[in-house]
């Protein structure tokens, strides 16, 4: 059993650390980027490609770095920690997840390839208006004709999807749900972006016909895949949530130290550090989860289960110092010039983004009769 | 990063796991799975089988009988023993005065003393606190007044726990109260319970039980040859030794234990015909408790995993505060599952009402004391602000 970074991990996170704090140290910049389309910074893009992040979790054969679950989780966390708008989880993980699970060695070499070079900006068509977090699509339909396809539907909010180069869009086929690619260019393809509450970008994407291209050999039902997918997301925003709260928490106890009311700092107050003491065992213990989940997905366990119990623990944590952040900061804590409420707006969004806490929890009660105790160490966790 | 334990680790567990469950006689494992008190016979025999077995005091240096056991070592040992149901060795002896002693005592202590405590032939009882020192522990007022060979100790002591069995107790006691600041004029003396002049008084608790007593000490002879260390550096073995009792205080297999045994309890209990582990809410209760609890679970594997030379983690104290909570919040479930059953705690063996549910509310309201021994909560979020968070 062992908790630490190898040395080569701890590498990689001092060289993403460093690259972020030079990109986003001036919370000034960070407003001027997420104020501006597409939302990120497209030089910082291009240096996270030239540092191998955007290929990191592809196989070497398919352009990426081969690397596991544990890096990913490092360079979310450095993401959450300055609140890089870069939409690596977005766009590495989730959609370059999808290809990769369902997509032939073509595909992958392909959108892969582009997406670790930085070259392609791919975007997830999942979700539809008025269905939450479900792993199938409900009302996007795929129609065959011969060997191609076409889309229709509506899928929202769609991350980035104005921006992107390639969609990966969810349909509902005979039988269940499969995968398609959608160029930016493609006919019958309406996206209209809007600004997201915590600085990114999410559009409204319309497929009236749009000529898709078959994810796979086959329409097979991808469900199963999706849910894998997902769960490997949600454990990574686990991490850029700590990231994020880690920051909270220590811009807070700093806050306390330094300002004063009624004449003493307000550390002098001890109904004020009894509450930032709570907040350290909220993300201490969040921490630990998410570390545990990247542990079972490394070792193929079952990253379904681990990854509810992670996005259970983090948006209790995410919640409970989000609000508290703002709460010991008094007034300047909702202002959009302070950092503090852009850390709480982007953990309400990872909350709501792929699965919040109580429907982890929900999911968790259902199965809480299948087993006598949980046991996290030896063999690779299941139910 | 890895989470499996090692092959060698495994099988350690696995070793642990045999004897627990195969060596300490089923009846008191049965006791302590029924929640029930133990009686002093009990807990002296399930100490006594660790101890020939080398497991009742791993900690304790090599010499006196430890195992030079890894942390990590130490945290398995502990969780298998508590979800086996196995007492844990007595802690005034294993994890309080031994450990004192073995560190700070004279080798004439040593020889006279660790032996007789790893095997429970004196069973050792705590003198710390007093009714105006409790988490204000250096405000103690009991006095030791040296008189040619003797100390002549004068005062009171409280929650004094399992004092009842005691047959000698460790005391702080003022010896110098002269001494600038209050925490320097404390020492340590050991004597025997039924020394001259000490008297021990019962205080009933709320869950009907006897296992804290107030004591008093009026002109108690103590030999010179008591007093544990040096003189007037008592605060430097009390803090070494409550920095130990914080360690394995969040009792993570205990709590295990409860919640599945809670969810037995719930399948038995019927809501209009339905079992009440069916209702979406508890079945959502008790999922975030295991949840919780998994994730203390894996933060006390973080901490044993990087505590260095015997020191403990600053986050310990996240250890010991989420430990007691959960602890709490447990045994309120069972109550809470044992509804109106749970007001027939003091029924007889005629009584229809099964045994966990009369043992559920006294256990809930004995349960409170887990927030306010070892460093209330409140100074555990005093400690987590001051050295951790620097505030």
């Amino acid at each position: 059993m062992d908790f630490t970074f190898d040395s080569e991990q701890h590498d990689l996170r001092e060289a993403v650390r460093g690259l972020l704090e030079r990109a986003y140290g001036d919370a000034e910049h960070r407003r001027r980027v997420t104020g501006t389309d597409p939302g990120f910074d497209e030089k910082t893009w291009a240096r996270m490609a030239e540092m191998g992040l955007l290929g990191l979790p592809f196989a070497e054969e398919h352009g990426g770095m081969g690397a596991g679950p544990i890096e990913v989780a490092v360079v979310a966390e450095e993401i959450g920690r300055v609140l890089a708008p870069e939409p690596f989880v977005e766009a590495v993980v989730l959609a370059g997840g999808l290809v990769a699970a369902a997509g032939t060695d073509e595909q992958r070499a392909e959108v892969l390839g582009g997406i670790a070079e930085g070259t392609t900006l791919a975007a997830v068509a999942h979700a539809e208006p008025g269905t939450r977090w479900s792993p199938s699509a409900v009302a996007v339909t795929a129609t065959r004709d011969g060997d191609s396809w076409t889309l229709s539907g509506v899928k929202e909010p769609v991350l980035n999807g104005a921006r992107a180069d390639v969609l990966v869009v969810s349909a509902v086929v005979d039988g269940g749900t499969s995968l398609f690619l959608v160029r930016g260019d493609a006919a019958g393809l309406t996206r209209t972006g809007y600004r997201t509450h915590d600085g990114g970008r999410a559009a409204h994407v319309r497929l009236d016909g749009t000529p898709a291209e078959l994810l796979g050999e086959s329409a097979a039902d991808r469900t199963a895949q999706v849910e894998q997918v997902l769960a490997q997301a949600r454990i990574a925003y686990a991490h850029e949530a700590i990231g994020s709260m880690d920051t909270a928490l220590r811009t807070t106890a700093d806050y306390l130290k330094t300002r004063k009311q009624f004449g003493v700092t307000l550390n002098r107050f001890q109904a004020l550090t009894f509450r930032a003491a709570d907040m350290y065992v909220s993300l201490e213990l969040a921490r630990s989860t998410a570390l545990w989940a990247s542990m079972v997905q490394d070792a193929g366990g079952d990253v379904v289960a681990a990854a509810d119990r992670a996005r259970l623990q983090t948006s209790r944590a995410g919640r409970h110092i989000g609000k508290e952040v703002i709460q010991l900061h008094g007034g300047i804590g909702v202002t959009a010039e302070y950092s503090i409420g852009h850390h709480t707006s982007r953990l309400t969004a990872i909350d709501h983004l792929l699965g919040d806490g109580e429907w982890a929890l929900s999911r968790l009660a259902a199965d809480v009769d299948a087993h006598d105790t949980v046991d996290p160490l030896g063999a690779p966790y299941t139910r | 990063m890895r989470l499996q334990l090692s092959p060698e680790l495994a099988s350690f567990r696995e070793e642990m796991r045999t004897f627990f469950t195969t060596q300490v006689p089923q009846e008191i494992r049965d006791t302590v799975a029924a929640r029930r008190d133990l009686t002093k016979e009990q807990l002296v025999e399930s100490m006594r089988t660790l101890n020939a077995a080398g497991l009742a005091v791993p900690h304790w240096p090599v010499e006196w009988g430890g195992r030079g056991w890894t942390p990590l070592q130490m945290h398995i040992w502990r969780e298998e023993m508590q979800l086996a149901c196995v007492p844990e060795p007595l802690p005034f002896n294993a994890s309080m005065i031994g450990p004192v002693i073995a560190a700070f005592g004279s080798q004439e202590q040593k020889e006279r003393f660790l032996p007789a405590t790893a095997n429970i032939d004196i069973w050792w009882c705590q003198g710390f606190s007093e009714p105006d020192a409790g988490s204000d522990l250096a405000s103690l007022r009991t006095t030791a007044v040296r008189d040619g060979d003797d100390w002549v100790v004068n005062g009171q002591k409280t929650w004094t726990t399992l004092g009842q069995h005691a047959d000698w107790i460790f005391c702080l006691v003022r010896t110098d109260p002269t001494a600038e600041k209050k925490q320097r004029g404390i020492s340590m003396l050991v004597f025997p319970m039924d020394s001259p002049g000490v008297t021990l008084r019962p205080i009933e608790l709320i869950d009907g039980g006897h296992e804290v007593n107030e004591v008093f000490f009026e002109d108690v002879r103590v030999p010179a040859e008591n007093l544990v260390g040096e003189e007037n550096r008592g605060w430097d073995y009390a803090k070494f030794l409550l920095g130990n009792e914080r360690v394995g205080i969040a009792r993570i297999g205990a709590t295990k234990r409860l919640l599945s045994q809670a969810k037995a309890y719930a399948r038995e209990v019927t809501v209009d015909g339905r079992p009440l582990a069916a209702e979406p809410r508890m079945a959502a209760r008790i999922a975030e408790l295991e949840n919780e609890l998994l994730a203390l679970e894996l933060t006390a594997l973080r901490v044993v995993a990087h505590s260095t030379d015997g020191k403990p983690h600053p986050a310990s104290s996240v250890l010991k505060l989420r430990g007691s909570e959960l602890q709490q919040a447990a045994t309120e479930l069972v109550v809470d599952i044992a509804g109106p059953l749970s007001v027939s705690s003091f029924a007889d063996g005629g009584s229809a009402v099964p045994d966990w549910a009369r043992v559920a509310t006294p256990e809930y309201l004995n349960y409170r004391k887990v927030s306010i021994y070892g460093g209330s909560n409140e100074v555990q979020r005093t400690i987590i602000a001051g050295t951790i968070l620097g505030l």
